[in-house]
């Protein structure tokens, strides 16, 4: 019988860690991993952190350095693009003009940035962050800016936002929701973040979208927003979300969903083509229905479950999400999936820094985010692994020991 | 250049030159000593670059932190007094010789 072939098309952290993972447990077949970045696999949450803010070199992004690769007999074609999936044939189209067959297909493409659509959005110095040429760049345009406006309050927008301010930059940030990073955070935490942003000497607008970007010789200089105001800026960063990258499964047939449609098992309704990472929906039991998460957890815990599939060992994915952002001072730790909740409880105090919001749904604890309060965040994965079985009353009483219940739970 | 000396747990050893200020974590990742997965990329939200360091070499490590403690709850093999996880250990001229060894498992 012929080598088994495992083709990866995506090289960021969901695709690395498949094939990781198959060497891992055992995979003798070819592993072969197919990025249109020229570079090998690397770390992206650093580019909106520690990278961009200059205080962590190429280095320390790599996820592993390149003799990784062939120590590990995987094929890494960095550079490449894959044009399209014959699935009757069970082949690779590539724009270099080759083709690939293979046995299991694993789609690792991740999502790309969200552009602007409004007039000027085409200017100098208005500029995304997602990719390590899109931060390199940031980053020599950081040091010349003075004046940078941030068009979204996602995790990214703030994070390139504490960094610009601490850089010296004065930042303004335009948020068309009332409630930034609400998306995927509680009232209570979001408000603390906007105050923290705030005293950092931020100026937000809430509610304001951007009705045009405005320039002069083809380079930007202002934001025009929906209320009228004129932010002016030498840099303007556009970070509104992102679109997954789920054009090339849906050609090939694959049902496409906000992401590439997957079971519980992480398969498309191809039993040999998987979808993991950012461009993957797929259904949880950490929310009602289905969801499409961007993290490392999410990557690499369905890069594993995945390479343990093709390996032989199959399992049903339902690991606890988690999440963290670094915005200035402040570490904030996100387990399970608060959106949606329907009663948040306070533990700690948010005035001195150190606190955690217990998120509830019908009675049940579905996710906590703690803000420098690295403790919190440990016991509550611990307790969304299982049945929490811990009560609203529970939560909100700081003399209630909660590292006591978790361990009474795994007791049990 | 400081040495440090990553002991698998078959008893193999790997003695690499390490940077100063560069993690032990990081000097395992950049020679490709399995073993380190380190999930996270050392912003201590994982517990996948979990080591046992040398019971007499303890004192020579810096301090653990209150958020490196509360993170070794989540090693894959079981915590000792002398686990630490090794994105904390940035390497110092004081840190040469040190001797760590790897867990079975990190997941």
């Amino acid at each position: 019988m012929a080598t088994p072939v495992a083709a990866i098309v995506g090289t960021g952290q969901a695709g690395f860690q498949v094939a990781a993972s198959l060497r891992q447990d055992g995979f003798a077949g070819r592993i072969v991993m197919i990025g249109d970045e020229p570079v090998p696999p690397y770390q992206r949450p650093p580019l909106s952190k520690s990278y961009l803010a200059g205080n962590s070199g190429l280095d320390e992004l790599w996820l592993r350095p390149e003799t990784f690769y062939t120590q590990h007999d995987i094929d890494l074609l960095a550079g490449e693009t894959v044009t399209a999936i014959d699935r009757k044939e069970r082949r690779l189209r590539l724009v270099s003009g080759g083709e690939l067959s293979w046995d299991h297909l694993v789609l690792a493409t991740g999502a790309r940035f969200r552009p602007l659509a409004v007039p000027g959005a085409e200017l100098d110095g208005v500029l995304p962050l997602r990719t390590l040429a899109d931060a390199d760049f940031l980053r020599e345009r950081l040091d010349q800016a003075r004046e940078v406006v941030v068009v979204g309050a996602g995790f990214i927008g703030l994070e390139f936002a504490s960094v610009a301010i601490a850089r010296g930059a004065a930042v303004s940030i335009v948020e068309v929701t009332q409630h930034p990073m609400g998306r995927v955070v509680s009232a209570t935490t979001s408000r603390f973040f906007t105050e923290a942003h705030t005293s950092w000497g931020a100026k937000i607008s809430l509610g304001t979208g951007v009705s045009r970007i405005l320039g002069e010789g083809g380079r930007v200089t202002g934001v025009e927003t929906t209320e009228g105001q004129h932010l002016p800026a030498d840099l303007v960063l556009i970070c509104i979300g992102v679109i997954p990258n789920a054009e090339l499964a849906g050609e090939a047939g694959l049902t496409v969903d906000n992401g590439i449609v997957v079971d519980e098992r992480l398969a498309t309704a191809d039993p040999a083509i998987f979808a993991i990472g950012d461009c993957a929906n797929f259904p949880t039991p950490f929310a009602v229905g289905r969801v499409r998460l961007e993290s490392v957890q999410n990557a690499v815990d369905q890069g594993r479950c995945v390479a343990g599939h093709i390996a032989g060992k199959p399992t049903v994915y339902d690991k606890v999400p988690w999440f963290w952002s670094d915005q200035g001072d402040l570490k904030l730790q996100i387990a399970g999936i608060t959106a949606g909740h329907d009663t948040a409880v306070l533990r700690g105090d948010p005035d001195g820094g150190h606190f955690s919001v217990f998120c509830f749904r019908a009675g049940r604890l579905i996710g906590v985010e703690s803000v420098n309060q690295t403790a919190d965040h440990v016991v509550a994965r611990r307790l969304l692994a299982g049945d929490p079985g811990l009560t609203l009353e529970q939560a909100g009483d700081e003399n209630y020991d909660l590292r006591a219940h978790a361990r009474s739970l795994s007791a049990r | 250049m400081p040495q440090i000396t990553y002991v698998h747990p078959n008893g193999t050893r790997e003695v690499l030159d390490v940077p100063v200020g560069t993690s032990v974590m990081r000097g395992a990742i950049l020679n490709g000593v399995d073993g380190i997965v380190a999930e996270c990329g050392g912003e201590m939200m994982c517990a996948t670059c979990h080591v046992y360091v040398e019971e007499d070499q303890l004192g020579r490590t810096p301090t653990q932190s209150d958020d490196e403690k509360a993170m070794l709850e989540f090693t894959a093999s079981e915590r000792r007094p002398n686990s630490r996880l090794s994105c904390q250990l940035v390497v110092t001229p004081e840190l040469d010789g040190l001797v760590v060894y790897l867990p079975e498992t990190q997941v």
